[in-house]
């Protein structure tokens, strides 16, 4: 047995995975929706889960939808929303206490799955749309959301960087939709969109914990029945390249400049070089070993924190850090060099080791978290791959300097975006 | 070394005192790939005026310095810490709280040569003029970046309103002022005093077997020499009961008001036992009024002045204590004014029933069970119970025996309108 497995099924029109495992007290379900990023659906994709969520037929409030969840020993219950290359997907996860460490014994996973599939297939309709008054709060919610990105200048430079970067591409988009559609979905619109999406959309259900892979599937097909689709996939290397390097500055009342230079990559989860690009980032910015941190943060003092990392789906490497407005000139060109240390092989094979005992320590962590683990085995379903985590660390494991650096030559810097302080222009 | 059971959560907890004053704990954690350990010291920003080890004068340091102590302990003369972990697979890391310093490590091989590497680097510090200063530029980016963060500013902003003398106000990392009068013999000061191992606990969690972990932390002690010590001097200034200021409200770069309501516990001198079921009471009532199945919830949402940035919460060390309610708001004034009533009417105590009890007992409970998944929660909360003379494992029992009128008389000694305080972030045009 490897260090991950799952089992998949075909279930009523979604993947079943199920993951046993008895280190953990309490059982984790997350069930995935994705479909292809559009200008037109962001918004309603972004709304969609927030309504669901807040009650259903038979918890027609929220309040008693939140009541029974405490009943339920506190089982937790929320949604997120991710980009994952070209793709957005929704999430809707739970958590729930294993009864077998309680002193009541009633079995919690199958409740759970229960509510789960009332928020999702049994939502308060009135007719053909959603109740007008859970709408008008959850548009009211998300517009503050989408706002909110503003007001956290990190998470603001990076969704800059991505919007200037990416401006012809549907990844430009906003994961949380886009403000001036918000006011123009009614209830009828969303709940045509509603049933599009489950008709239409990949679905997968990740179950993770101490649990009978019988008992899962007899669950899962008694309680969803979807419709079989061919889910809509999208051809990832049509990616935009430019030749010339954008280079913005952006003017804000901030004390500490943002600086975020993103690449392209032209490498994809899944490609026989991905491996090299692994250690590549884990070389140049990954780590507190790596030599950005090395070389802004230690040794010129300029930042706090520096990092690059992978966007593996969209194949972009992202650079980030906070330094004083008027060190962007050293900073930018301490990047640019380690750039270029990298590409004419500047680095040791104890670099190299360093990095990718470091790199196998985080997947392995990673996957002591429940989340974790289905969030790296949906990389498998985002690419339509089938790669085992013994597999992945195997090929990362063989990779040689000459892969690292014949990697480096395909990286291309595309947009360097600078918040420094100044007038709002 | 000392075997605790727990048979209702299944795990075993080993402990033992070291000669030097040492604590040591071990949790087994079979099926987990990674071992996870922090090394411990009671020592956080608040413990900024105390008599140094071998001094008979009370000493008041800058600001910032237990952070910046942390900082620097993981320079050494031959290189850098992290470097070195790294180079054994594992991750480290290291936080500066109120009233602890913690460094850690996380690692899924090599876990012996990790905790010998956590334990020496911690218990081996090099600090010299140079690379003091080096640091003064890396924290004042630190510093910088909080400075532009509008949740930061206002939950500091929330303590600063409710503490007048307590160096609680005062923010963990200091101010770019402050840290410029740290020196590496101040730093050397602070470190003899409170990293004498009698003040430190060590825990481990992970897939291990802990009579080979204990036996080699047993040898790595005994080959440091440690004189025993004198309790650690500390002073605190008198802090009144009531708030220094009933509201603030910071203008800053944002689009969206955010708004918290605070209040200040009584000054108390709590631990143990009685600490514990105290924190859990308050934490218990403020989700029977403020959680998402409650009435002032569903009130406060559908009156459109809350959004899913709303939290609560209730933290207590020994000398200070509080609780902070809101997040971002449309009409910051408006959810003040409500938050307020809100917290007034729940002092009358006719909100609390068995029914809302048992339900938040239950989520309580089944909240205990997810933290308790992570190696990183047990670690670290466990280290903070035990500084305070409490067990992490207590908890699920002490929840279990709270009841309606306990949860009506904390309420309404705690709730008092002299201690209520409103901060508010709101944009500046």
């Amino acid at each position: 047995m490897g260090v991950l497995s799952e089992s998949i099924l075909d279930v009523n029109g979604m993947k079943l995975h199920i993951i046993p495992t008895e280190k953990y007290k309490t059982n984790t379900i997350v069930f995935k929706m994705k479909a292809p990023l559009d200008k037109e659906n962001v918004t309603k994709r972004a709304l969609l889960p927030h309504v669901l969520q807040s009650n259903s037929k038979k918890f027609p409030t929220t309040s008693l939808l939140r009541s029974y969840l405490d009943e339920l020993y506190g089982a937790t219950f929320h949604v997120d929303l991710g980009k994952k290359g070209e793709y957005h997907v929704i999430s809707f996860s739970m958590e729930v206490a294993n009864e077998k460490f309680l002193s009541d014994s009633t079995p919690l996973l199958e409740k759970a799955f229960g509510f789960l599939a009332e928020v999702l297939t049994n939502p308060n309709i009135e007719g053909r749309t959603f109740n007008q008054t859970t709408m008008d709060n959850e548009k009211r919610s998300l517009k503050q959301r989408i706002q909110s990105v503003y007001d956290d200048k990190m998470k603001y430079s990076n969704f800059r960087l991505i919007q200037e970067m990416c401006k012809e591409e549907p990844y430009a988009l906003y994961v949380h939709g886009q403000l001036e559609d918000v006011d123009s979905i009614t209830s009828e619109i969303l709940y045509e969109y509603y049933q599009q999406a489950l008709a239409e959309d990949e679905l997968d259900l990740f179950v993770v914990g101490d649990v009978k892979s019988e008992e899962v599937e007899r669950l899962a097909a008694n309680l969803f029945d979807f419709k079989k689709r061919t889910p809509k996939l999208i051809d990832r290397k049509g990616d935009l390249n430019t030749s010339d390097v954008k280079e913005i500055k952006e003017a804000q009342d901030v004390k500490q400049g943002k600086l975020n230079i993103g690449f392209r990559t032209n490498v994809y989860y899944g490609d026989e070089d991905y491996y090299a690009l692994q250690l590549f980032n884990g070389i140049f910015g990954g780590f507190s070993h790596s030599k950005l941190f090395i070389n802004v943060r230690e040794k010129a003092s300029l930042a706090y924190y520096v990092a690059s990392r992978l966007e593996s789906h969209k194949g972009l490497m992202l650079v980030m850090s906070g330094i004083d407005n008027k060190n962007y000139d050293q900073a930018v060109s301490i990047i640019k060099e380690q750039m270029k240390a990298m590409n004419a092989g500047e680095f040791t094979e104890e670099e190299i080791n360093q990095t990718k005992a470091v790199i196998k320590n985080q997947l392995l962590e990673t996957i002591d978290n429940a989340r974790g683990m289905v969030e790296i085995l949906y990389h498998n379903v985002v690419s339509n791959e089938n790669i085992s985590l013994d597999h992945w660390i195997a090929k990362m494991d063989q990779v040689t300097k000459d892969e690292i650096i014949k990697v480096a030559g395909k990286i291309e810097l595309d947009t360097i975006y600078f918040l420094t302080e100044g007038a709002e222009q | 070394m000392e075997k605790i059971e727990f048979n209702q959560l299944q795990e075993k907890l080993f402990h033992e005192k070291l000669d030097n004053g040492l604590e040591v704990y071990i949790l087994p954690k079979n099926g987990f790939n990674k071992t996870y350990a922090t090394f411990t010291t009671k020592y956080g920003s608040i413990d900024n005026h105390f008599i140094p080890l071998g001094k008979e004068e009370y000493l008041k340091v800058p600001d910032g310095i237990a952070h910046f102590l942390e900082h620097k302990l993981f320079e050494k003369e031959d290189g850098d810490v992290f470097q070195q972990f790294s180079k054994q697979g594992a991750s480290a890391n290291a936080f500066t709280s109120f009233t602890r310093t913690a460094y850690l490590f996380s690692s899924t091989s090599d876990v012996e040569l990790n905790l010998e590497t956590l334990m020496d680097f911690v218990q081996e510090p090099y600090f010299s003029e140079k690379t003091v200063e080096k640091e003064k530029g890396i924290i004042g980016q630190e510093i910088t970046m909080y400075d532009d963060n509008p949740d930061w500013r206002l939950y500091y902003g929330i303590i600063q309103n409710m503490y007048r003398n307590h160096p609680v106000r005062i923010d963990i990392a200091g101010t770019v002022e402050s840290i410029s009068h740290i020196t590496k013999d101040l730093l050397y000061e602070c470190y003899g005093t409170f990293y004498h191992p009698s003040n430190m606990l060590l825990f481990v969690v992970g897939p291990v077997d802990p009579v080979k972990i204990m036996t080699q932390i047993k040898a790595n002690q005994s080959k440091k020499h440690y004189d025993s010590v004198p309790e650690i001097k500390r002073r605190f200034e008198a802090e009144p009961d009531e708030v220094a200021e009933k509201k603030q409200v910071l203008k800053m770069n944002v689009q969206t008001s955010k708004c918290l309501v605070g209040v200040k516990a009584e000054s108390n001198e709590q631990s143990g036992a009685e600490m514990l079921k105290h924190e859990l009471t308050l934490n218990m009532m403020l989700e029977v009024l403020f959680g998402k199945s409650s009435e002032n919830y569903h009130e406060l949402y559908s009156a459109g002045l809350i959004d899913d940035s709303f939290s609560f919460d209730y933290s207590q060390e020994k000398g200070f204590g509080f609780a902070m309610v809101g997040g971002d708001t449309n009409d910051p004034d408006r959810l003040a004014e409500d938050l307020e009533k809100m917290l007034l009417l729940a002092k009358e105590g006719n909100v609390f029933t068995t029914e809302n009890l048992e339900r938040t007992k239950r989520k309580k409970i089944g909240t205990f069970l997810r933290a308790i998944n992570s190696p990183e929660y047990i670690a670290n909360q466990f280290t903070r119970y035990a500084f305070n003379d409490m067990n992490l494992f207590d908890v699920v029992p002490t929840l279990e025996s709270i009841t309606v009128d306990e949860l009506k008389a904390a309420a309404a000694k705690f709730i008092a309108q002299e201690r209520i305080t409103v901060c508010q972030v709101v944009p500046k045009k």
